[in-house]
């Protein structure tokens, strides 16, 4: 689903690479924690799955499509099939929660009836039937990221990338929010997430991706967070 | 639907940059207007020359007893002269240039004639046909076309001086152009600073829905969807400034011109209001590729995909 080939990259000449020769190979369906600590390359990381970073040297193909030759004007049919979650959540403050989540669906051309169906069907997928009407001020943080997930998901992309899902969430919630992504991840859809918290990341047991310094210093499965842990 | 979404998105950006969009439809209203003003102007020379020069005709004045000029010093015309004068005007090389039936013979009495009878006072009256001086009188099919006939006739003996009717108008056309010139001017400047009104406008709505085009981004929605509102709202801020353009030409044609000038300076043949629809379709047009330059520029940078 995702594989990366010797992939490197530098921002800027000279400087030293936010990514140095990784090779990674994700699997359709694989759910994969992508840790390391701030400067690591995790962002790096996401950003050329994304295509909004392009790598410096090195092969990356995301859902049967090669970056390197992917057209600009091609890139929006990629981005359609990869759902995005920030850690800040990235939600229209003065829309609904409803039409946070039809937003996502008008902008690719879906029909008023698609969104009328799809939508509420979301919600309640991620807990929140019966909150349509909301706005995003009057949600709590994990309501709100639910709202983001509902958004990211809506479409049924076959790659679901976390930026730090739950790095503004309290425990409790995060664990709500870990939920969620294991059954969207149950529903065959690649989960590939991005994260600092260790409880979650030694709680769910799923294959570890660790880069320090942007090297791939660990890929393991059913691993923990640090090493140390072992 | 993406039409209902493209337009909703071109209201909510007007509608919260309202002051902005203001300042736009403003100054694209002051700047066509004085393209348009300086378009009419034009028209209008363009008609009076049509008008006027149909009008006016070459004079070639003969020699008469006595001149001042050097070519006259063998005395006045002879009729051979005269004769070798029409003959180069009928079939020689500028024949092509008079228009037909377009060559009359004023005699000295008739030019007398002429010259007193608007004298009620007698100022003249010591004047004698013998003094006068008969020439010919040309139009030409094409009056630009004079220096070709003039250099043509003013050699032969005969001819004491040839002179074009146009020169009195010289001097109404150089203030008209030169108002053009200068409505012109004051256009390009104006429109300068649409266009850099238009990129800011564009630049603060790009900046303001940040959070909404980076959604869109992310989720897969093509770069013109992204794009479009942007640059419709700019399009459409630059064509109302030009309908008001449009409104306010045909207004000052309507009632300045054709209600008031044409009442009170009845002998000159105006420009109408119809004249104003020539110009309108090139405003819209200036202000539509104002606001899609602007764009362009503006564009790659605030919303990349």
């Amino acid at each position: 689903m995702i594989r990366l080939q010797n992939i490197s990259k530098v921002y800027s000449r000279g400087a030293r690479p936010a990514l140095a020769d990784i090779d990674v190979e994700i699997e359709r369906g694989d759910f994969v924690f992508l840790v390391g600590s701030s400067g690591s390359g995790k962002s790096t990381f996401l950003k050329l799955v994304l295509r909004e970073e392009r790598p410096t040297s090195g092969d990356i193909y995301v859902a049967g499509r090669h970056l390197n030759r992917l057209s600009s004007w091609r890139v929006p049919h990629l981005r359609r099939e990869i759902g995005a979650v920030f850690q800040d959540f990235r939600l229209l403050p003065n829309k609904t929660v409803f039409q946070n989540v039809a937003f996502a669906l008008q902008v690719i051309g879906k029909g008023r009836h698609h969104i009328e169906s799809t939508v509420p069907e979301m919600l309640d997928l991620v807990g929140l039937a019966g909150k349509e009407r909301r706005m995003p001020h009057e949600l709590s943080g994990g309501e709100q990221q639910r709202v983001a997930i509902a958004r990211a998901f809506v479409n049924h992309p076959p790659i679901l990338l976390c930026d730090e899902p739950t790095g503004n969430l309290d425990p409790g919630t995060s664990v709500g929010i870990m939920r969620l992504l294991d059954r969207i991840n149950r529903t065959g859809t690649t989960v590939l997430m991005a994260t600092h918290d260790d409880e979650i990341v030694d709680q769910m047991r799923k294959r570890v991706i660790e880069l320090r310094g942007g090297q791939l210093v660990r890929d393991q499965d059913r691993g923990v967070y640090g090493l140390e842990n072992v | 639907m993406r039409l209902r979404f493209i337009l909703g998105e071109v209201w909510n950006g007007l509608r919260r940059n309202s002051t902005m969009a203001l300042s736009v439809i403003l100054v694209t209203f002051v700047s066509l207007t004085f393209v348009g003003a300086a378009a009419l102007i034009q028209i209008q020379v363009d008609q009076l020359k049509d008008d006027w020069y149909g009008k006016v005709e070459v004079s070639i004045f003969l020699c008469p007893e006595q001149s001042w000029f050097q070519q006259c010093a063998a005395g006045a015309v002879t009729p051979d002269q005269e004769r070798a004068i029409l003959t180069v005007l009928e079939q020689g090389s500028v024949a092509n240039l008079v228009a037909p039936g377009g060559i009359y013979y004023e005699s000295r009495e008739e030019a007398f004639e002429k010259f007193t009878q608007n004298d009620t006072q007698g100022v003249w009256a010591s004047l004698t046909a013998e003094q006068m001086q008969a020439s010919y009188r040309v139009k030409l099919s094409d009056p630009e076309q004079f220096q070709v006939v003039a250099d043509a006739v003013s050699g032969l003996p005969g001819v004491e001086f040839v002179k074009d009717q146009r020169e009195i108008f010289a001097e109404l056309f150089r203030f008209l152009n030169a108002a053009t010139l200068i409505a012109g001017a004051l256009a390009a400047v104006m429109l300068l600073a649409a266009m850099m009104l238009i990129t800011t406008t564009i630049r603060l709505s790009a900046l303001s829905r940040r959070r909404e085009t980076t959604i869109m981004r992310m989720v897969g929605s093509s770069r013109s969807l992204i794009q479009l509102p942007f640059m419709l709202e700019g399009a459409v801020a630059a064509t109302a400034g030009a309908l008001l353009a449009i409104g306010g030409l045909w207004f000052s044609v309507r009632y300045l011109v054709e209600d008031w000038l044409k009442g009170s300076v009845t002998w000159v043949e105006y420009i109408s209001a119809q004249d104003v629809w020539i110009v309108a379709p090139w405003l819209l047009a200036i202000a539509v590729g104002l606001a899609a330059f602007a764009s362009v520029v503006t564009l790659g940078r605030y919303t990349r995909a």
